[in-house]
């Protein structure tokens, strides 16, 4: 099924490939959140037009869907830069300079073709600083490493 | 200001006795399993703190305020999702669950405008309430930090206001809108310090999917959801626990008041329809009561091309009395009538009937449950001896099945629908038989197992097809039927319905349902366990509305499904008090508790009573007086609370002939459109100004409490006394109870009814006697009404009324949530933003057809008019089928209805005439015509000084 992580290009909402990602995952139990991560992997993003589209496929409410899709970041809700880099902030990355490394970064891509995101701990605390480059896990990372591996 | 009587106990009550004690506190307490230490506590009177938990809520323990300590147990756990269990030992007050309470407490408050003195909930607020019980005395964070505090408010909705800065996202709102209301249209947006309550996707509330029910407006803690009229007016400072006026389903509501204003009405908890739950019209829709169309002065004219002139009630009294008998003496005593209104109180409807039966001395006395119910109690009568339904609303919740016909509760009934919903989303399933996609065929977590689309008119060919699927199906239930009802009937009922030309094969044809589907809907009518059957004016409102009734009681019988909580057959009852109106006798042929005015016993007695010779014979029906008053025979009407001139089918009809009366008394809160016609105006007096009893459709009486004193000085009761006395006829009431307790003292089933019994239970379903001195929730148990149920043959006849080229399409009526059938009340209020007009509603294919575009004007037209109005296009209406509501008189939908009517009971045939329709640009010229009538016809006249 979907890559963890993987942002495709965005492609241009189309409501009637909506509905038949969303159909074609009604029947599973507690299919919302597969029927988004579909939507999102497929577009790279959910529209908000996407929205009633589930609704009415699920026979849900367009506030319940709402509520799920705004309650995972990992959803996105408009179309990704070409790179996303999601640099980890929790305790050990911490430790190891993830804050600075957070501000070098952001001063670095403003503007640019890189979207740098927080995410709290990715597992691989024994390198930090970690993070993940478009959907691939690195470690040991400084600012070059980083704009270095987004680029390519 | 805490409704009534109100204690919450913070979590629901669990079913069953008591079977776990444990100890709160050092005291005793013995509850039933399941219940919440919060809950346990309460019950033992102590009270936990607590902000995220209420008792019309299941728990949800995120507010971290009700924590407890468990002697033996580590931590402290939420008392509201803690389950008690037997032994328990629990603290709920000590100095570390202090400490705690207060840190959570802070935490709240540092996000929180400090504006307690100026906050619309000042004085009502649960926020405040427990800041106060923690003693919270600062707030170590500060209230620079980052907050919510500033942003915008939601005014979008014209009751109730949204203001997020105040909001400690507790969720109730959102979990009332799911739990209570079942709409599902409040979620919190975001996550973590982003949170927030939104309506739908982030909209605003009047856009949303949100139907303005108040539910998340009672369940909410705080100032965040709020009424406006509290935001503008302040605290109320009194209450007057009282009885909705709108639909059958008869809430129960608080009216808090200040003075002589009324500030708000809540429901009541433990309204027994109603169960703390309301509508947007009960809740909000009350401000029609000092509109400023209301007429409070008594009124006369010597013509209906005269204006209004303002007079004393004496002398409006006096006329009226004089007129009446002028046009007896002349035209004989049978020229005069009455009709009662089922949006009056019993009491008021017994007194105008008992006027026109004593003081006019015939029985022309009609009621509008002749126009919506009247097939109802003539149908239920015969199959199982009493004129209603057979169940509370409770029972709902033990439907295994349920089969709504002809009825559109989500919109009409809107608060037992809430509670029909619920019941389905806990599993059990649905069939929908109506021609129109209602709501409830597939709605957010509602969706039906069958929808049987049928054409309109073909009720009973429907429901003999699935008779047939049973009969032949060996699916009747043999033991009930022999050991309940009449042998000889069900034989010949079963070999009817087993006839071929009746199966669903024969039937598709005619009905246009697939027969595979009626198959599959009768089985599980039939197989599901407990089945019962809801139903409208979509049963009744036929040339064989009777008939259906019948077919409904024959289904129901032959699967057993009568007699217990869970099945049934269940009128939904348009009015306030359609059943009510009828069982005081309102009807031409019957006195109250439904016995036959040709009845020399009964008659006796009610001679006895009231001191004077009843008439043997049944008089007019409301379509009869019409004709007889075109006939010349017909010349003096008493009309009590019922537009006729706009609710009555062929509005033209009904105009001539009220044109042709010569003394026509309209008593109303406004000058409608009867009283275009009318020579006498008496000002009632709204349900708010009033004491009386209303029955809604479950058979129960509730109190109607006066709150204000009435704006013309007279309640309608006391009106009808003083013409029945202007009359010659002596009738001497102090108080309502006075008459319902000569209600009482008359009718058997009433017998145990009085106005105190009322106030001890709050409500009582009749029948109420020594047999059953509390009421009867469920009938039938044990045994029918009438002895042995009564299978009737139900033949299915067509309608005279048929599509044609001129007239190819078939139009069915109906109401809407916001508006309340003629508009009189929900047209003067705020709920015009809902529903401003009325539309067509007409086919995608049928609109193409005829060049028509969604929002065009179109003109409807039958063979007894025409009247421009909007139309909708949408696929809710099968092709061949147009739908619109009558909920304005600018659009008069019943100058397209025939006279067409029930075989048994006359009840027009509203919901099938066959229309044309096709673009326009004009009003029809009855649109233009009566709309300069009106305008003359509602002039009065400057005081004469």
């Amino acid at each position: 099924m979907r890559k963890p992580g993987k942002t495709l290009a965005p492609a241009p909402f189309d409501a009637d490939e909506v509905r038949r990602l969303a159909e074609g995952l009604k029947a599973l139990d507690g299919a919302l959140l597969p029927i988004l991560h579909a939507i999102n992997d497929r577009f790279g993003h959910v529209d908000e037009r996407a929205v009633p589209i589930v609704a009415d496929v699920l026979n849900l409410t367009r506030a319940e869907v709402h509520g799920v899709l705004t309650f995972y970041h990992d959803f996105r809700r408009a179309p990704a830069p070409r790179h996303v880099v999601r640099l980890c902030r929790a305790e050990a990355c911490q430790a190891m300079g993830a804050d600075a490394l957070h501000a070098e970064l952001e001063k670095a891509c403003r503007g640019g073709p890189v979207l740098v995101e927080a995410v709290y701990c990715l597992g691989n605390c024994a390198l930090s600083p970690a993070a993940l480059i478009d959907g691939k896990l690195y470690g040991r990372l400084d600012v070059a490493k980083v704009l270095e591996l987004a680029r390519t | 200001m805490a409704a009534l009587l109100d204690c919450d106990m913070g979590t629901p009550a669990r079913p069953g006795t008591a079977g776990v004690t444990l100890e709160i506190d050092g005291m005793a307490v013995t509850v039933p399993q399941g219940t919440s230490l919060m809950r346990a506590a309460a019950l033992a009177g102590v009270k936990v703190p607590k902000l995220c938990a209420t008792d019309s809520l299941e728990a949800f323990g995120s507010c971290r305020l009700c924590l407890v300590e468990i002697e033996g147990r580590r931590g402290t756990p939420a008392s509201c999702t803690t389950p008690a269990e037997p032994g328990m030992k629990v603290s709920t007050q000590t100095d570390k669950l202090a400490k705690l309470r207060r840190g959570v407490m802070e935490l709240y408050i540092s996000d929180h405008p400090l504006d307690c003195l100026t906050c619309a909930a000042n004085g009502d607020c649960e926020l405040q309430d427990m800041a106060g019980a923690v003693g919270l005395r600062d707030v170590r964070y500060g209230y620079a930090g980052e907050n919510h505090l500033g942003q915008a408010k939601d005014e979008s909705n014209p009751y109730f206001t949204f203001d997020p800065s105040k909001c400690i996202l507790c969720s109730r709102c959102v979990r009332a809108c799911e739990e209570t209301q079942g709409t599902f249209a409040l979620t919190i947006d975001g996550r973590g310090f982003g949170s927030k309550i939104a309506a739908g996707m982030n909209e605003n509330f009047l856009s949303s999917e949100c139907v303005s029910c108040g539910a998340c407006v009672q369940a909410c803690p705080t100032a965040t959801l709020i009424e406006k009229n509290v935001v503008e007016m302040g605290q109320p400072e009194r209450e007057v626990l009282t009885t909705c006026a709108y639909c059958g389903v008869g809430c129960t509501f608080v009216a808090e008041l200040q003075g002589d204003r009324v500030v708000r009405m809540t429901p009541h908890k433990d309204g027994k329809a109603n169960r703390g739950h309301s509508c947007v019209k009960g809740r909000f829709a009350w401000g029609y009561a000092t509109h400023k169309d209301r007429v409070t002065k008594p009124m006369i004219r010597a013509s209906i091309a005269d204006p209004w002139r303002e007079v004393s009630w004496e002398e409006a009294i006096g006329h009226a009395a004089s007129e009446f008998r002028r046009i007896q003496g002349k035209y004989g005593r049978g020229a005069v009538g009455g009709i009662t209104s089922s949006r009056c109180t019993n009491e008021e409807t017994y007194l105008v009937q008992k006027l026109v039966r004593a003081a006019f001395g015939n029985n022309n006395t009609d009621t509008c449950a002749r126009v919506c119910h009247s097939p109802t109690g003539y149908g239920l009568k015969t199959a199982f001896g009493t004129s209603a339904g057979t169940q509370d609303f409770d029972s709902v919740m033990q439907a295994d099945l349920v089969l709504v016909i002809g009825a559109n509760p989500t919109d009409a009934h809107p608060v037992f629908a809430s509670r029909m919903k619920r019941r389905l989303r806990e599993g059990a399933r649905l069939i929908v038989a109506d021609p129109r996609r209602i709501d409830l065929v597939r709605m957010p977590h509602v969706e039906a197992a069958h929808h049987l689309q049928l054409l309109p008119g073909t009720n009973v060919a429907l429901i003999d097809a699935m008779a047939h699927v049973i009969a032949t199906e060996s699916l009747i239930d043999e033991d009930f039927v022999a050991e309940r009802c009449e042998t000889a009937d069900f034989q010949s009922w079963r070999a009817f319905v087993s006839k071929p030309e009746n199966s669903p094969e024969a039937m598709e044809r005619i009905t246009g349902v697939p027969a595979a589907e009626v198959r599959a809907a009768a089985r599980l009518y039939a197989t599901a366990g407990n089945a019962a059957i809801y139903y409208g004016l979509g049963v009744t409102e036929h040339s064989q509305g009777t008939t259906m009734v019948m077919g409904m009681a024959n289904l129901a019988m032959a699967t057993g499904n009568l007699g217990r909580p869970g099945v049934g057959v269940n009128p939904l009852r348009g009015q306030n008090n359609v059943q009510g109106a009828c069982d005081m006798g309102s009807f031409p042929h019957e006195f109250t508790g439904y016995r036959h005015v040709s009845d020399g016993p009964v008659r006796a007695m009610f001679e006895a009573a009231w001191g004077v010779a009843l008439d043997a014979e049944p008089g007019l029906r409301i379509p009869n007086m019409f004709d007889a008053a075109l006939d010349g025979s017909f010349k003096g009407l008493y009309v009590q609370g019922e537009d006729i001139a706009q609710s009555d089918p062929n509005i033209k009809h009904v105009s001539a002939a009220l044109a042709a009366m010569e003394c026509v008394v309209v008593q109303d809160l406004f000058l409608n459109e009867t009283a275009a016609y009318a020579h006498v105006f008496l000002p009632g007096a709204s349900f708010l100004e009033k004491d009386g009893t209303f029955t809604n459709a479950e058979r129960r009486i509730s109190r109607v409490r006066r709150a204000v004193k009435p704006l013309s000085g007279l309640a309608d009761w006391e009106a009808t006394m003083a013409l029945s006395n202007a009359l010659g006829y002596p009738m001497h009431y102090n108080h309502p109870s006075e008459i319902m307790d000569e209600i009482a003292r008359l009718t058997p089933g009433f017998a145990g009814v009085s106005y105190d019994l009322l106030d001890r239970a709050g409500s009582v379903q009749w029948p109420c006697n020594d047999k059953a001195p509390e009421g009867t929730p469920v009938m039938h148990i044990g045994g029918f009404a009438r002895g042995k149920g009564r299978f009737m043959i139900t033949q299915y006849v067509p309608t005279d009324e048929r599509t044609g080229p001129r007239f190819p399409l078939l139009l069915t009526t109906g109401r809407i949530l916001s508006q309340y059938n003629v508009g009189a009340q929900s047209r003067r209020t705020d709920n015009v933003v809902w529903h401003e007009e009325d539309v067509l509603e007409i086919h995608p294919h049928d609109a193409e057809n005829r060049g028509i575009r969604d929002g065009d004007r179109v003109a409807l037209v039958s063979r007894v008019g025409d009247t421009t109005l909007p139309a909708r296009i949408t696929d809710r209406v099968q092709p061949g089928v147009v739908y619109t509501t009558f909920h304005h008189p600018e659009t008069g939908a019943n100058v397209i209805t025939t006279e067409y009517s029930d075989w048994a009971t006359n009840c027009p045939e509203y919901k099938v005439t066959a229309v044309e329709v096709r673009a326009t640009n004009r009003l029809s010229n009855w649109q233009a015509e009566n709309s300069e009538f009106r305008r003359r016809a509602a002039r009065i006249a400057p005081a004469a000084e």
